[in-house]
């Protein structure tokens, strides 16, 4: 069947088996492979994507759902050529070992500070709770989140240098 | 497979009078399992994500209607005042989750472990069911829920949502898991002080066929506190022995039996652990509440 929505500010459309999830759209039709494929059971967060600007793992969507739908995806966090800062906090503070759950992790980060910008440590915990980490890195990208909230908030200027 | 994409409930209605095979599906966070593990391929398939009867609740003359499009994230949002379902609903998966499930997916599915079921147990809720014709009946929970995945759900009927009244009193929702996060519960328990009606209402999840209430603790309960004074002095103490007593009641209700989750004792033991807990938190929150 034909699926019309619009991802990272595009309109595209795919033809899908009628039981495909959002994420095979998203990988099998528009090579977005960003978005991982892990679990397909919303286990791991692996493809965690914006639907409607809410946060959901798009292999628990069925695309024909999205239709007419506005999807986001990890793609479109880096813009001109400059990664996006929670990116750019995962690399500076080593958050990334194999990189399989880096996207989702991302994308769940970014989410997580548009509504907080600040988070406790136990705020942030909750809200990754539904991203795993098989190298189980988990405390690099606990790092990597306060790294980029100061930066985000403008709260490391000095500590710089 | 067809894939129908309705606008309205009644559209949505028009589809399961048509095509009473077409497995409904919201935020596909039980189907979307079964289709991507080749255990579900349905002829049909019947999308309400987007019916906006479904995705509101409303107070109804005492009572709350609560639409089976809620997803667990408006329900902590937004019934913040109905603190064990509030609860409930924050317990399940993760945020992805949250964002996606539904209250009615959760009554629909009707797993023994539904988070949701113990805390509309709990409140004596009815589950309101709709056919095309605008032909809507509510039926009580323990008629709703029949057992594991079972429900009294027709195959030309939608779940559009529970409703209960209101009650004063506090009450909680309490689940034993291996994680905080992303768990299927062990054992889980809601207990609510109905102060109006001076009784106690327990109930219990993924320790029976389904949701589970536990009568026989709740009389022992209410009675305890009518003999301590504590309906009239929310001052008034219960001792140790009778939340003891209150909680192995409570375990004789239960019907666990061993899975991979955890074994029929364990379960039973941590009936009592939560029963208690439940109780003292409740009677705790009366005494501050005065």
């Amino acid at each position: 069947m034909r699926v019309r929505l619009n991802v990272n500010g595009a309109w595209r459309q795919a033809d899908v088996w009628p039981g495909a999830s959002l994420l095979a759209l998203l990988r099998d039709s528009l090579g977005l492979v960003g978005s991982k494929n892990a679990c397909e059971q919303g286990e791991c967060g692996s493809c965690s994507v914006w639907l409607d600007g809410e946060l959901v793992c798009a292999c628990l969507v069925l695309a024909a759902q999205a239709d007419g739908c506005t999807v986001h995806t990890v793609e479109s966090l880096a813009q001109g050529g400059r990664l996006h800062p929670v990116q750019e906090a995962f690399l500076d503070a080593g958050a990334v070992q194999c990189g399989f759950c880096t996207p989702g992790l991302v994308v769940a980060v970014v989410d997580l500070l548009r509504r907080d910008p600040s988070p406790s440590e136990e705020t942030v915990r909750e809200a990754l709770a539904g991203n795993l980490c098989r190298c189980t890195g988990y405390q690099k990208i606990l790092d990597a989140v306060r790294l980029a909230a100061e930066r985000m908030t403008g709260g490391d200027r000095g500590s710089r240098a | 497979m067809d894939v129908y994409l309705p606008r309205t409930l009644a559209e949505a209605l028009e589809v399961k009078a048509r095509r009473p095979e077409a497995v409904p599906i919201a935020g596909g966070t039980d189907v979307m399992v079964a289709i991507n593990f080749h255990r579900l391929r349905p002829d049909a398939v019947v999308d309400l994500s987007r019916l906006p009867e479904l995705r509101q609740w409303r107070e109804e003359d005492g009572a709350v209607f609560v639409g089976a499009g809620m997803t667990y994230a408006r329900l902590v949002r937004e019934l913040s005042w109905c603190v064990p379902l509030a609860q409930a609903a924050r317990t399940v998966g993760s945020p992805q989750i949250r964002n996606r499930g539904t209250l009615g997916g959760n009554v629909g599915t009707a797993s023994p472990a539904g988070d949701t079921l113990p805390v509309l147990a709990a409140h004596d809720a009815e589950v309101v069911l709709g056919r095309a014709g605008g032909r809507v009946r509510a039926l009580p929970w323990d008629q709703f829920f029949l057992g594991p995945k079972q429900t009294a759900l027709a195959p030309d009927e939608l779940v559009l949502g529970v409703r209960w009244r209101r009650l004063r009193g506090p009450g909680s929702f309490l689940k034993v898991g291996t994680r905080n996060a992303m768990v299927i519960a062990v054992a889980s328990l809601c207990l609510v002080v109905d102060e109006v009606g001076r009784a106690v209402r327990v109930a219990l999840g993924s320790v029976g066929p389904t949701v589970l209430r536990a009568p026989e603790a709740e009389r022992f309960a209410a009675e305890q506190m009518q003999r301590a004074g504590a309906w009239d002095d929310p001052r008034a103490a219960l001792s140790d022995a009778v939340v003891e007593e209150f909680g192995e009641r409570v375990a004789a209700a239960a019907r666990p039996i061993d899975d991979v989750r955890g074994s029929a004792a364990y379960r039973r033991h941590a009936c009592a652990v939560l029963a208690r807990r439940a109780l003292r938190w409740a009677l705790g929150d009366r005494r501050l509440a005065g």
